[in-house]
């Protein structure tokens, strides 16, 4: 039997009796920037296959909110600082092996990206609006003249936003339960999902809903697959994974994991999607929404999850 | 009964709101103010160097007070001169600094006032407060007699209040560290070697080659030198044997580890007598050359062997005969360590006899490794008319009982304070100095009756502790870092002086000791008594007396000087000692003479009811007693005490680790606060142990209050020990009290 | 040149004179720390026995913290001293969260901070305060790269440990034991 204590009765804030430094900001951000990317990454593949005309809503009115989201997004990211007033050292280096630097130039990228995106679109959507500058209209008859290309950098950008959102935690190896390679594409899956339930709830086209419905329930298939994956990983790993599996196997965490995010943000949405394309009448809001609600608090609960767990002590 | 003293409880009655002098105090929790101070990777600012010596406790190891531009004291570094402590502090002297920075310091003098039926503190200036003392000290000297004034005293403050009192013509000077706590180990050694173990004791723990340590807990009772030199011990190998029936943190470095069953300590020691003797590996020629008594000795423990012991103290035979030859092997290079806190079951100093005499069984006495001969440099006193002689001394209090206390023994002091018809030595007024009698001093009753009928109770403190919440004055003295005093002269293995000088103004209203002296005798018309104006010229006097100056002093801190005499017995040549044939009396003849053992026997102490549990107390090396207890940068170290129960205790009671307890002893005494659980393999299934200091209930001491349980009230059963009155305190047992008791109305 | 630490658990008392020592030398504010004694028992009474350790950050070789830190404020100095430039911190936490020892907090005044093997004595040529403040001298600072080092000798002589080595960091502060 082994006890363990300070005896030097160490109890620092955030950090003892476990440790939490980020707090609600991040969760946040990460889901909006999978969704952000989820959203992106559809708009550039059914551009680069030529599908505008069929996929109006993905195309051009999702992408509206990505700029919105991206920045407050960005935002999130900046309350969560604690020495705000230097957060511009952020874009005076670049440091290829931290991903909270690669966040960074990421978003700086792919910010203006997703605002030129949707401006290219803003006047087909609202045809009162006025650009007032000559420069301006110039700049959105090029766009509008090389979407094609421009869509490719978008979607591998796209791609990149939604695997760093894994990454960045993965990086983490001191956390035991960040420390897997399946974070990347796990989070990158269920960012694509929350965009395509985003594109199916601004959809008002039955068969662009019906496209995007399927190609939900493959992500969301895809996506089980990896969680089963993450914890058989888990469960096979060192002690202090195993303990970390346990939290949501039997531990404080297995009620709402269970409840809000597999349940309710995965099988019931899959069910209820499978379900409408049989045939049966089924609200179109209800999995897009159950599907939003899973992935924000399947990214709430890693954060907090990953921070209880720890090598020592 | 109407109680004339009511222990008053304030939470703020705007003590010392007005009344800051010298300087603002930033002190920092939390938002360092000061970028300057920072001691990263900028340069540091110019700081002063002050040396001084610490009074966190009683080793006084020497330093030095870093003091920054802005006043505030920044570190305190030991002085690399300093033999006491090698230029390393202990915890508590590092995190001296927060005793000046504490905020809830006394901070004006206070006087006790009735107001609308209630009794409430006043502040009050300096000369109010000390013209009431001198007027009721002269009332009490008209009426009774100035023997009637008594001072209790822990620490450098005391030696002035002792010279005040002996002016005045009282020679009742009481520290509870004698009754309380070494009393009985320098009564026992004094019985034996013919004087005590000093203080710091004489232990040469750095040469030895085998240390026993039987009731004593170095590493957690945070002895500086004594640390350090077993870690010395350690890196050359010395054996360790531990007798503890908790795994301590000693114990843990042990090679033997003896879980002996707690009270039965002077079974093991008498069953080690006789291995030694029976078989015959005690140190023959200097049992020969410097004892006496010896065949008595071998008479009296003929039947006390391993077997005998086994049954009482559950050590196995082997481990009793395998420790003995350890310790023989190492003769004369072995030391039993006599301990310090020796007041537990009544018959301590009969035990500490016994290793008194284990120690002589084996040389150790004046041998490398095991007790060498203290030295001390000689500084003159400062001249003064010679005090007058008392008609009677606390000797009188005794009334026939403790013929060997050589010092007062503070419960017959506290006893002379109740009024008795016909009572021939009434003891009518108290100075209380630097020790907290209400959290030290067992038989609370007693003590409360004695408070409520003295004339005139002074309180002489840093801090506001229980103790203040009694007295008619409150005196706020300044901390060791704020003030002159006595040169360091302790003896021990080297002669050597240390300055303590103040590195910073007295903050608020408080004054130094000497001040506090100085002032109360000039009103008493005793200013011959203080022939000076400020210390610092007693100090250069001093110094000048043994070509040394201040100046000097300031610059080093200590000074070392060579010894006069050898600080081992010298080969070849001989050594008497003081007892009085000059030999070791492993027989007592004075204790016969006297109607006492001549020799230490067994008896069985009481043993904890069925669902009750030893209560053994201790200490923390981040603490001392509850000085500390508020203390904020030791506070965040250990901020409360826990109570350690063992695992399966605690499934029986259902207790989980970090759960908190009442805790009720055997006489019905619950606990104030309720106690952290510590569910641990250290502690045996018999006994809880607590770290004592802790269950501060004096509502000014803003962080302590409430913190942690204090194992003082539930100390309700005293065994007094019948050879010099020390307070044995190990006899208490408690259960455990899951929901909150009923709150008794308190007197 | 390459700093370590080399404490010894057989002296080791648990007095967290090193916690106090740094707190006062480095004005950590109350209630932080940038060291810390942790204590572990094992066994069953009576055959039991505990452990203590000073700990504090392990200016790894393999820092996870350095590598990790967006804006470079995380990084190495003489030695292989891992320190936080605090103008450059952002107080994003990412190294707080790449730590497996638990060894940075959130200063009050925004910046990550740490132990420093306090780098403006060593560089008098002094050992760090913990490290002069022990009591048992149980610590021993110095460089790994010179042989005639205390510390080296030290590592020669005795078995040591470190912290969570499965963690990959290579941390530079050996337990003897």
């Amino acid at each position: 039997m082994k006890e363990e204590l300070f005896v030097s009765g160490r109890n620092i804030p955030n950090i003892d009796p476990y440790l939490n430094i980020w707090h609600w900001q991040i969760p946040i951000y990460l889901f909006l920037g999978g969704l952000a990317a989820g959203i992106l990454f559809f708009a550039g593949v059914f551009t680069i296959l030529g599908k505008e005309h069929k996929m109006q809503a993905t195309v051009k009115k999702a992408p509206m909110i990505v700029p919105f989201a991206l920045i407050f997004g960005l935002f999130m990211l900046f309350l969560d600082l604690k020495h705000k007033l230097y957060f511009w050292q952020l874009y005076t280096t670049i440091r290829l092996e931290s991903p909270m630097g690669w966040g960074a130039w990421v978003l700086m990228i792919m910010t203006p990206i997703s605002i030129i995106w949707a401006a290219s679109y803003v006047r087909e959507l609202f045809p009162k609006w006025d650009w007032k500058f000559k420069f301006l209209y110039t700049f959105e008859a090029w766009v509008i003249r090389n979407r094609k290309i421009i869509a490719w950098p978008m979607a591998i950008y796209a791609v990149i936003l939604g695997i760093y959102t894994g990454i960045l935690l993965s990086a983490f190896n001191a956390r035991p339960l960040w420390n897997t390679a399946i974070l990347g594409p796990l989070f990158l899956v269920s960012g694509m999902s929350t965009g395509a339930a985003t594109i199916i709830m601004m959809s008002k086209d039955h068969k662009e809903r019906k496209i995007m419905g399927r190609i939900d329930i493959l992500l969301i298939i895809i996506e089980l697959f990896f969680i089963v994956h993450l914890f058989m990983g888990f469960l096979a790993g060192p002690e202090v994974q195993i303990d970390a599996a346990n939290l949501f196997l039997g531990g404080r965490f297995t009620a709402p994991f269970f409840a809000f995010v597999v349940m309710l943000g995965l099988i019931f949405p899959v069910v209820l999607e499978i379900l409408e394309l049989n045939g049966f009448k089924v609200p179109i809001y209800i999995p897009a929404i159950l599907v939003l609600i899973g992935g924000l608090v399947f990214r709430f609960l890693m954060v907090e999850a990953g921070q209880i767990t720890r090598y020592l002590y | 009964m109407h109680s004339r003293r009511n222990f008053i409880k304030i939470s703020s009655i705007g003590i010392g709101a007005t009344a800051i002098t010298g300087g603002a105090i930033k002190w920092a929790i939390g938002a360092s103010s000061s970028q300057k101070l920072s001691g990263g990777l900028k340069s540091s600012p110019v700081w002063k160097k002050v040396p001084t010596y610490c009074e966190v406790c009683f080793w006084k190891c020497a330093g030095w007070a870093y003091v920054t531009e802005d006043g505030q004291i920044q570190k305190i570094i030991g002085n690399n001169d300093d033999p006491q402590c090698n230029g390393r502090l202990c915890p508590r002297g590092t995190g001296g600094v927060g005793m000046f920075s504490d905020p809830d310091r006394l901070k004006t003098p206070l006087i006790r006032v009735s107001k609308d039926g209630e009794q409430t503190y006043r502040e009050a200036s300096w000369d109010e407060a000390l013209d009431f003392i001198a007027k009721k000290m002269k009332e009490i000297a008209e009426k009774h007699g100035p023997e009637s004034m008594a001072l209790f005293n822990h620490g450098s403050s005391g030696k002035y209040f002792t010279h005040l009192l002996n002016a005045f013509g009282s020679n009742n000077v009481a520290a509870p560290s004698f009754a309380q706590c070494r009393g009985p180990r320098d009564t026992g050694f004094d019985l034996t070697f013919g004087e005590s173990v000093s203080s710091p004791e004489v232990t040469d723990i750095r040469d030895t080659r085998c240390l026993v340590l039987i009731g004593s807990h170095i590493g957690e009772n945070m002895h500086n030198g004594q640390v350090q030199e077993m870690s010395e011990a350690i890196d050359k190998g010395a054996v360790i044997i531990t007798v503890d029936p908790r795994l301590s943190t000693a114990a843990s470095k042990s090679k033997y580890w003896l879980p002996i069953k707690p009270s039965t300590d002077l079974a093991l020691l008498l069953s080690w007598i006789h291995v030694l003797i029976y078989d015959d590996i005690y140190n023959k020629e200097y049992v020969a050359k410097y004892a006496e008594g010896f065949n008595e000795l071998k008479e009296h423990v003929k039947d006390y062997t391993p077997e005998w012991a086994y049954g009482i103290t559950t050590l196995k035979p082997e481990l009793i005969r395998n420790t003995a030859r350890e310790m023989a092997n190492a003769a004369p290079s072995v030391l039993i360590h006599p301990g310090r806190h020796a007041s537990w079951y009544g018959d301590d100093v009969q035990r500490s006899r016994a290793i008194a005499i284990l120690n002589g069984l084996l040389g150790s006495w004046g041998n490398r490794g095991g007790l060498f001969f203290k030295e001390g440099f000689k500084i003159p006193e400062f001249p003064h008319p010679e005090y007058p002689k008392p008609t009677w001394s606390w000797q009188n209090t005794l009334n026939g009982r403790y013929p060997f206390a050589k010092e007062a023994v503070t419960n017959t002091i506290i006893e002379a304070s109740i009024p008795e018809d016909g009572k021939e030595h009434q003891i009518k007024g108290w100075i209380v100095s630097g020790t907290n009698l209400v959290v030290s001093i067992p038989l609370k009753e007693q003590l409360m009756k004695a408070m409520q009928s003295l004339d005139l109770l002074v309180v002489v403190d840093t801090m506001p502790m229980e103790i203040t919440g009694f007295a008619d004055v409150v005196l706020p003295e300044c901390t060791y870092l704020e003030r002159y005093d006595d040169l360091r002269a302790t003896a021990h293995r080297e002669p050597t002086l240390a300055l303590r000088m103040p590195a910073v103004e007295p903050l608020y209203e408080t004054k130094p000791a000497w001040w506090i002296s100085k002032q109360i005798g000039e009103r008493l018309g005793l200013g011959a008594y203080y022939n000076y104006t400020d210390f610092k010229e007693v100090l250069e006097w001093q110094l000048k007396q043994v070509d040394l100056s201040l100046n000097e002093m300031e610059r080093v801190g200590v000074k070392k000087f060579a010894r006069k005499t050898p600080v081992y017995i010298q080969p070849g040549l001989d050594h008497q000692f003081k007892t009085a044939s000059g030999k070791i009396q492993l027989f007592s003849h004075e204790l016969e003479g006297a109607g006492f053992d001549p020799m230490p026997k067994y008896t069985a102490h009481a043993q904890p009811e069925d669902g009750f549990y030893r209560l053994i107390y201790g200490r923390a090396p981040m603490h001392t007693f509850s000085r500390t207890a508020n203390n904020r940068n030791l506070v965040a170290l250990m901020p409360e005490n826990a109570v350690w129960v063992n695992p399966q205790v605690a499934e029986l009671w259902g207790l989980k680790k970090d759960q908190y307890v009442w805790l009720k002893n055997q006489d019905g005494v619950v606990s104030n606060f309720p106690v952290k659980v510590r569910v641990t393999q250290r502690i045996r299934w018999d006994s809880v142990y607590i770290v004592h200091g802790f269950g501060h209930h004096h509502k000014p001491l803003t962080y302590a209050f409430g913190r942690g349980v204090n194992d003082t009230e539930l100390i309700t059963s005293i065994k007094i020990d019948p050879i010099m009155g020390g307070t044995g305190m190990r006899g208490n047992f408690v259960t455990f009290i899951k929901d909150k008791p009923r709150q008794e109305a308190k007197s | 040149m390459r700093y370590a630490m080399a404490i010894d658990t057989r002296k080791c008392v648990g007095c967290s004179d090193c916690v106090v020592a740094c707190q006062t030398e480095n004005n950590v504010p109350v209630g932080f720390c940038r060291d810390w004694v942790v204590e572990v028992v094992d066994g069953t009474y009576p055959n039991v026995s505990i452990e203590l350790r000073s700990e504090r950050c392990n200016h790894c070789d393999n820092s996870p913290c350095v590598r990790c830190c967006p804006t470079g404020a995380s990084h190495f100095e003489d030695g292989g001293i891992v320190l936080v430039e605090h103008s450059k911190c952002i107080g994003c936490g990412a190294c707080i969260e790449a730590c497996p020892y638990d060894a940075r907090y959130s200063h009050p005044e925004g910046y990550v901070d740490k132990c420093t093997f306090c780098i403006h004595r060593v560089r008098q040529g002094l050992d760090p305060a913990c490290v002069s403040v022990c009591p048992t001298k149980c610590m021993n600072f110095g460089d790994l790269d010179d042989p005639n080092s205390k510390i080296v000798n030290v590592l020669k002589n005795r078995k040591f440990k470190s912290l969570a080595p499965e963690a990959g960091t290579k941390p530079q502060i050996f337990y003897l034991v």
